[in-house]
Parts: C-alpha cells; structure tokens; sequence
C-alpha cells in the first residue's frame, strides 16, 4: 500500500481517537517523550498499562463477586484504574472510572455492577484503538512510510 | 555512622545529575516518571514500594537528593513514608496524587511535603524540582549563618528598658561562636551540590543503627532530661555534631507528639503512659521509660492553655538544671520562629503562660501581646529552679514539682530566646529578670543551648522545639483536629497544578487532514470497517503483495488480536 495513504489513514483514524476522547493530550505527551534511545517506549507503556488494568478489572470483577463486598478494596482498586488510565491519556476510561468512585461511595452494589461494565467496555474500547495505531505504526514503518509527528 | 561518601555524581552542571529516587506503585507512572527524569539529565532510581524505598534510602550509602512518592501506595501511606523521610534522611520529599482536593495538599504539606504536584505530571513541573533541593541547602545555610545570632542580638539590645548593657553578649564573644559554627560546617566539606553557596553543612544519615543509639541514649538519659549535648556525648559517635541532634530530637519530639495524638491523646485527656510507652515502643523500639509519664503529665496540663505552641514540648524539654542557691534571676525573651527547615540555630522557644502566685506579682506585661514573666529567684533558697516557672505554665493552680535538671552552676543566667512567627506573634512572651548582673548568653535554636557568656552554665540540656517545616503543627499536639492553626513555613511553595484542560483533546494535532465523513464515527463496534472508512478506494492490485497477517510480528510486547483484525487486513490489503 502506498505509504502516503497509510500515513493518511493513520492520522486521520489517530485525530478521531482524540476527538472522541479515548486518548487525550497525555498520550500525545509520551509520543514527545519516545526518541532514538528508546524507540519502543509508547509501545511498552501502553502494553504495560492494559495488562495493568487487566489485571485490576479482574480483581475487580472478583471483589463484586463476594457474597459481602469490601467496598475499601474496592475503591482502593478503582483508584489506581484512574491513576493508571491517566498515566496513558485513557480519557474516556478515568471518567467512568471516577463514575465508578461515586457508585462506590454510596456503597451500592449494583450500581459498582454496572460501573465495572462500564469501565469494562472503555477499556475493550481503548485497547483497540491502542492496538489498530500501533498496527498502523508498525504497517507504516514497514513499507517505508514516515509517522506524522505528534505536536501539540 | 553516616558519614558523607564522596558524591559519585559526575561533575556536570547542577542541576543536571540531580538524584531522584521514584516511588510509584503504579508501573507505568514508574515508567513514564523515568523516562521524563532522565529527559531533564537527573540520574532516576525507581521503587514501587514505600517500604522498599525507606530500604533504600537507609542502606544505599549513595544518597538522593529529592524523593518523589505517590500519596497512595498499598504497603504504607505515602504520608508516612514522607514523614520517615524527613525524620531520618532529612531530604525534600515531592508527592504525587491524581487526587488535587485541597485537603490532600494540605496533609501533604502539613507533613513536611516540598511540593505536591498533580498527575499527570508535566515535564517542566519535573525539571523544576532541582530548585527545592537548592532552597533546603540554602535555608539551611542561611538560618545558620544570618539569623540566629544577629536576632538574638537584636533581642538583646532591643530589650526592655530593665535590660542593662552588660546582658549583652559582646561582639568578639558572637563573632567566636559564629566561627565555631562556621568550623563545624566547613568541616564535612559535603560536596553534594555544586551549588554557589561557598559553606557547606553536613548531612547526617540518620541509618536504622544511628537512631537506635539516639534512642537508647534519650532513654538512658530519661526523656524529660535529654538534651542534645547529653544524648551527643551518650551516643559517642564520632563526627556527629550536637546541631545534628539536636535537629533529630527535634524531630523525634514531634513524631512522638504526633503519635501520641493519634493513640487519642487529645489534648487534655489522661495519657495512659502504657499506652503511649506502648505505642513509642512499637514505633521505635523503646526501652519503656517512666519519664514518659511525667512528660505527658506536663503536657497534659499544657492543654488548658489556648493557642500555645510549644509549651507542652518546652516544658518536658526545658529541662534547664536547678540553679543552685546562687542563682540570680533569670531572663527569658521567648519567641518562636517557624522554620523553614530545622536550621540548626537561634534558640526559638515561646513561652506562654502564668507564673504561680508568688511570681505573679513579679509579671509586667510589656504591652498587651508581650507579657512579661518574672522569675524571682531568691538567693536564699535552695534549689530553686529557675525555669520553676514552667510547672506553673502548666497550671498555676497546682503545687507542681518541676521536674527538671539542676544547673550546675551557681551563676545566674539569662537566656535569650526570638520567636518570630508571624502567626505567632500574639503568644510572645518575655521574662525579664528583676535583678541586674546576670551574664548574658547566647542561645541556640532547636537545641536550646544556652551558653552563658561567662562561660558557667551551659544549659544545652533544654532541648527547645521550634516548628518545622510542614511538619504537624505542634499545637495539633494540643488542640483539637478542627484548629489547624499550622505554623506554615514561610518559603514552601507549593504548586498546586490546577487540573488542566489541556488534557482535553488537542484540537492543534497537525496530522495530516483527510476529506471524510464523520458520521461512520458513530458505529464504535469493533471490527474492521472503522478503518475501512478511511480508505477512499484502495486499488486491491496495489496491495497484494503485502500479506499483513504474515508481515506482522507477534511479539511478546504487541498485544494482537487476530480475529478482529482479519477484517481491516481485508479491507486495507484484499
């Protein structure tokens, strides 16, 4: 494919992320931070991040599971989700995570059901616009193509 | 003893090499934090742990210059780790939350926190971070060298009209003391930074070992006696001074009271001592000390007076020695300065309270916010305390002993003391001595020691408290948790990042803009024909040689679902 049109589709496909809120300027901001001595690096801090909140949905997932919900496990798990998600920019993630928070504090199960899907599909929903750019990146690369460059 | 290394920093131009130790639980903030770290040239160790980090910080004879820690971690408070920091390492201590709410800042801050800054974190908040490390050096420099002994002469010459020339310390007497400092300073040469300040100070290590041995000494003394040069010379470390500890006492005081506030000591109440031995033994591994009662027993009384800073600690520190019959009358100027760091001079004690009746005649306020205590001592009576006034600071209405040490010496005093607190003003208070002839003295802040000009009392065993920067205002010791009235220190500046909006979508991303229809943006299904949409036409023949399922690596750090992908591969190489 010629190299120019995948950069377009890159871009084009990176700006609708953005405009829709899965990724936010903090995203933008570890795209300035990779360089030469670690060209890997928004790579690695992405994949660290999902397999981070991975693990958190499904301990998560387990605590609400409980016959007797410890609501401070809980909260002490969600807030970590929102540390975690704005580490990578995952805007749309950190707001239901903070929806999550309130469902919590007013110790309601169900309600904290319903957020944890929330959350959920955010993250699905974040994790694959992650992996369709790094695809893309990677595509890009590889037929010889330049990354547009992230300003600000 | 902890000793400074020579620093293994190359010699690069400060602040670049800065030494930062991370502690974030959250591996990708630890990432992140690094790589911007290491962008701004500072040399980065990373810790997920608070107890890892303390680990360190003890062991690595390599020293940091500033610590940034996470508020939430899952093994200690981030508080905490920030209050062991600054008790045993004595080093700037940033925190980090994604948690702005105005309280958080607060505690960071009444803990000792330099700054605390919001997540996420921007690079020039980061590399700004050298400057708290300079302005810890330089206040510390500067309390040493500047304030306390040009304040105390102004106190002393600027005294009531009662004070008679001679309770001035005279300038060669000053300006040898002011040398000795000086001496003691350049002596450990610490080359840590290559900051301009030409005098460099010390920094003790306050390792594991070398608090157990400031605590077995404080023990071995007897709480209500210590003092810094008694607990110096029962430790028998060579190379430590007694600004050292006294600085660490000082320290030490307020965990304590901080402690002691936590185990439902509110001010007031009846301190179980077992309770409070108890709980000073979990923490420091304590020997139980009896003194550890009468200590709370004075501080207890402390409470009914309002506003009062530092009277509890003072009482239970101004041990000053039984001046024996030959005592004269003693002059106490009290005040407090709040410290920005625990600066190692100017003796800062403020004094409030009442003298009993037999001295209450002798009280003359100066005017309405400066009362003045009188201490009478009389000649002819025998082991008269001279700080006898204290236990009636406590409560005048009580035949309290005092218990404090006796004076060795059979000269009168004076002691000189400033508090210059700005909030603090209000609780100055003066004791002005009723006969002349008394030696004036110097006084040493944070240690309280108090040399007598004429070189005959050396009253160093009155471990005054002064505030310290940040740490909980000692009147929380005292009063209830809803008057905060925090001694705040007077240079902490702490940025308080506003959650900016910047994080909101960059509408200034200068990608590459493509004609295309939004609306295919509603479907957020996951498959392929996201993608498909910003294809206008692919010619199928231009990509076929391009297999991407194949070409693609799946590598152990590329998360990669197939299934889902089978529909862009489709779409962008059919």
């Amino acid at each position: 494919m010629d190299p120019d049109k995948l950069t377009k589709v890159y871009a084009e496909f990176a700006l609708d992320v953005f405009r829709q809120g899965f990724l936010d300027n903090q995203y933008v901001q570890l795209q300035q931070l990779q360089d030469e001595s670690e060209p890997q690096f928004v790579l690695q801090t992405a994949t660290l991040f999902l397999e981070d909140s991975e693990k958190l949905l499904n301990e998560l997932c387990g605590i609400l599971d409980d016959k007797e919900v410890d609501f401070e496990k809980l909260v002490a798990r969600v807030r970590k989700l929102t540390d975690s998600s704005a580490s990578i920019g995952a805007r749309r993630v950190k707001n239901v995570c903070m929806d999550f928070l309130n469902c919590c504090e007013k110790v309601s199960k169900e309600g904290c059901v319903d957020c944890l899907k929330q959350v959920r599909e955010e993250y699905l929903l974040v994790k694959r616009k992650l992996e369709s750019l790094f695809k893309l990146e990677k595509q890009i690369l590889a037929v010889g193509g330049s990354l547009p460059a992230w300003l600000q | 003893m902890g000793n400074p290394l020579p620093s293994s920093r190359p010699a690069e131009a400060f602040p670049a090499g800065l030494r930062v130790l991370i502690v974030d639980d959250d591996p990708t903030w630890l990432k992140i934090l690094e790589k911007m770290l290491r962008k701004c040239s500072y040399q980065v160790t990373t810790c997920s742990l608070a107890t890892d980090a303390l680990h360190i910080l003890r062991e690595r004879k390599a020293r940091f210059d500033i610590v940034i820690s996470d508020v939430n971690m899952p093994d200690m408070d981030g508080f905490k780790l920030l209050e062991h920091v600054g008790l045993e390492m004595d080093l700037p201590v940033i925190m980090m939350s994604i948690d702005g709410e105005t309280s958080r800042v607060m505690k960071g801050v009444q803990h000792g926190a330099c700054d605390y800054l919001l997540k996420p974190v921007r690079m020039k908040e980061l590399r700004n971070i050298w400057q708290h490390v300079y302005r810890k050096k330089m206040h510390e420099l500067k309390e040493v060298e500047a304030h306390s002994f040009d304040e105390v002469i102004n106190i002393l010459r600027n005294g009531s009209e009662d004070i008679e020339d001679r309770y001035l310390i005279d300038e060669t007497e000053m300006s040898s003391m002011r040398k000795r400092k000086d001496v003691e300073n350049k002596e450990f040469g610490d080359q840590e930074l290559n900051d301009p300040s030409t005098v460099k100070k010390a920094r003790v290590v306050w390792s594991v070992d070398l608090h157990q041995k400031f605590v077995n000494a404080v023990d071995q003394i007897g709480f209500d006696k210590v003092g810094p040069k008694k607990i110096l010379d029962s430790m028998n470390v060579p190379g430590l001074t007694r600004e050292n500890v006294a600085s660490h006492l000082q320290k030490y005081r307020l965990y304590l009271s901080r402690l002691q506030k936590q185990n439902g000591g509110t001010c007031g109440g009846n301190m179980p001592s077992d309770h409070m031995n108890k709980t000073i033994k979990g923490n420091f591994g304590l020997k139980s000390s009896t003194n550890m009662q009468q200590d709370w027993e004075l501080t207890k009384y402390a409470c009914t007076i309002e506003n009062f800073q530092t009277l509890g600690i003072v009482a239970n520190a101004a041990h000053v020695s039984e001046m024996n019959s030959r005592v004269a009358p003693a002059q106490v100027i009290a005040s407090k300065k709040a410290l920005v760091n625990d600066a190692q001079l100017g003796l800062f004690l403020s004094f409030k309270g009442m003298l009993p009746s037999i001295k209450e005649k002798a009280c003359k306020p100066l005017h309405d916010e400066r009362p003045v205590m009188q201490l009478m001592q009389y000649p002819e009576q025998e082991n008269y305390s001279i700080l006898e006034g204290y236990s009636c600071l406590a409560n005048p209405d009580r035949d309290h002993e005092p218990s404090f040490d006796h004076l060795p010496s059979s000269q009168p005093l004076v002691m000189s003391a400033t508090c210059t607190n700005g909030k603090d003003m209000k609780d100055l208070y003066e004791m002005k001595p009723l006969q002349p002839a008394i030696p004036p003295m110097a006084c040493m802040i944070d240690s309280v020691s108090i040399q007598v000009k004429h070189g005959l009392v050396n009253l160093q065993d009155t471990g005054a408290i002064c505030k310290l920067e940040g740490s909980p205002s000692i009147e929380d010791f005292y009063l209830d948790e809803t008057n905060n009235q925090g001694c705040f220190p007077l240079t902490c500046e702490v940025s308080l990042k506003s959650k900016s909006d910047s994080d909101s979508m960059p509408e200034e991303l200068h990608l590459y803009s493509v004609q295309k229809k939004l609306d295919c943006l509603e479907n957020l299904s996951v498959s392929g024909t996201e993608i498909y949409q910003y294809i206008d036409s692919v010619p199928t023949s231009e990509v076929q040689s391009i297999n991407w399922c194949e070409a693609s690596e799946l590598t152990g750090d590329y998360l990669y679902d197939q299934v889902d992908y089978s529909l862009i591969d489709e779409y962008l190489f059919a």
